[in-house]
């Protein structure tokens, strides 16, 4: 129960955190999740971060597997485990949806505000900074972790930075690249 | 214009939930609100955007809020939201338990690993990409790398970070007599 609540606490206030963007509260919540709460293992976020990317929709719904994982760590059953995921998804959505919805009232009144434009052009660059803490938040972890060999480390970081060129280069949807990569990654680290 | 139920409405987010492979949310959101269902003007659309971007939140949770409430009052944009995230959510459910059953299995750990590194680079190329304007601008640079040194490497939290961080790039960028809109 204690589980559920702190998972409530931080992910309410990661949705209300989540400026420009989901991809802003994603080395908030690493350090929340991996470090301060132990709710699941670094390799863990990093493979559910990636799992979002590969599933439809919203790529941050994979936070409701951080509440999957958390509740299964403390032991609580399967049924118990899929609602704290439900629990974790209406946390993370609910409170940034309320907020637009109320402000969406009264924005027609505001949209001319020049205020408005200086928040976007003043906050992009922090969005841009969390962003960049996100790519550091999984990388550690997923492309050049000081426990895995330097041979690995290639690899992964080889795979990252080939998404990356393809990605500049070619207009490709991002999901097949990511599957390219676990074929790759099977191919190259499976053989040695 | 008519204005569709909140039936209708939640079958047209739910087709984009099932179907948005990839990312790119906004493009199918735009495609399926302006071009296909004509449920909203291009500059509607926009304006939903805005509000979107700038306030707290996923930008395409937050545009579909704004289309259903548009549309169809409250059941409206829980219809529209929730259609949105439901695919996805049970999708990861199965991709979850089965992670779960198979990690230790060598050879979908090794997939695993390639695919976590391949969502990494994505991560990357998404952020160079709508940051170009700001890793060129050697101001909005000091605030990148600020935002990334306190919250990427020493840890502040983000509230802190953002009460510390927001008031001097708004300032900087406040509304300023005579400039040109």
């Amino acid at each position: 129960m204690r589980e559920i609540v702190s998972l409530l606490n931080v992910f309410c206030l990661l949705s209300l955190l989540a400026v420009g963007g989901g991809s802003a509260v994603l080395p908030e919540m690493e350090h929340e999740a991996v470090t301060v709460h132990q709710w699941v293992s670094a390799d863990d976020f990093a493979t559910i971060y990636s799992l979002g990317q590969m599933a439809p929709g919203p790529n941050m719904s994979m936070v409701g597997l951080i509440g999957f994982k958390a509740a299964n760590h403390a032991g609580m059953s399967t049924g118990w485990a899929l609602a704290a995921m439900v629990i974790v998804l209406l946390a993370f959505y609910l409170p940034s949806s309320f907020l637009t919805y109320a402000a969406s009232h009264v924005w027609d009144a505001f949209r001319d505000n020049p205020w408005r434009d200086a928040v976007q052009k003043g906050m992009a660059p922090v969005t841009i900074g969390l962003m960049l803490a996100g790519v550091h938040a999984v990388g550690k972890t997923a492309s050049y972790n000081p426990g895995h060999s330097l041979h690995f480390n290639m690899i992964t970081c080889g795979i990252g930075l080939l998404v990356t060129a393809i990605l500049f280069a070619r207009h490709i949807n991002p999901a097949l690249l990511i599957l390219a990569g676990g074929a790759a990654g099977w191919f190259f680290l499976r053989m040695n | 214009m008519n204005k569709p139920t909140a039936a209708e409405i939640f079958a047209a987010f739910f087709r984009i939930g099932v179907t948005s492979f990839g990312g790119g949310l906004v493009a199918y959101l735009r495609d399926a609100l302006v071009a296909e269902k004509n449920w909203m003007t291009e500059d509607e659309f926009l304006a939903a955007l805005e509000i979107g971007q700038t306030l707290p939140g996923l930008n395409s949770v937050n545009v579909a809020i704004i289309a259903g409430r548009k549309l169809a009052g409250p059941a409206g944009a829980v219809a529209a939201a929730s259609g949105l995230v439901i695919p996805g959510a049970v999708i990861l459910v199965i991709l979850g338990l089965l992670y779960v059953r198979f990690r230790n299995n060598p050879d979908v750990a090794a997939a695993l690993a390639g695919i976590a590194a391949a969502a990494v680079g994505l991560l990357f190329q998404v952020t160079l990409k709508i940051g170009a304007k700001q890793f060129l601008n050697l101001l909005d640079l000091a605030f990148v790398l600020l935002t990334f040194v306190l919250v990427g490497l020493c840890h502040v939290s983000l509230p802190v970070a953002l009460f510390l961080i927001a008031p001097f790039a708004i300032i900087l960028h406040r509304p300023r007599k005579g400039a040109s809109k």
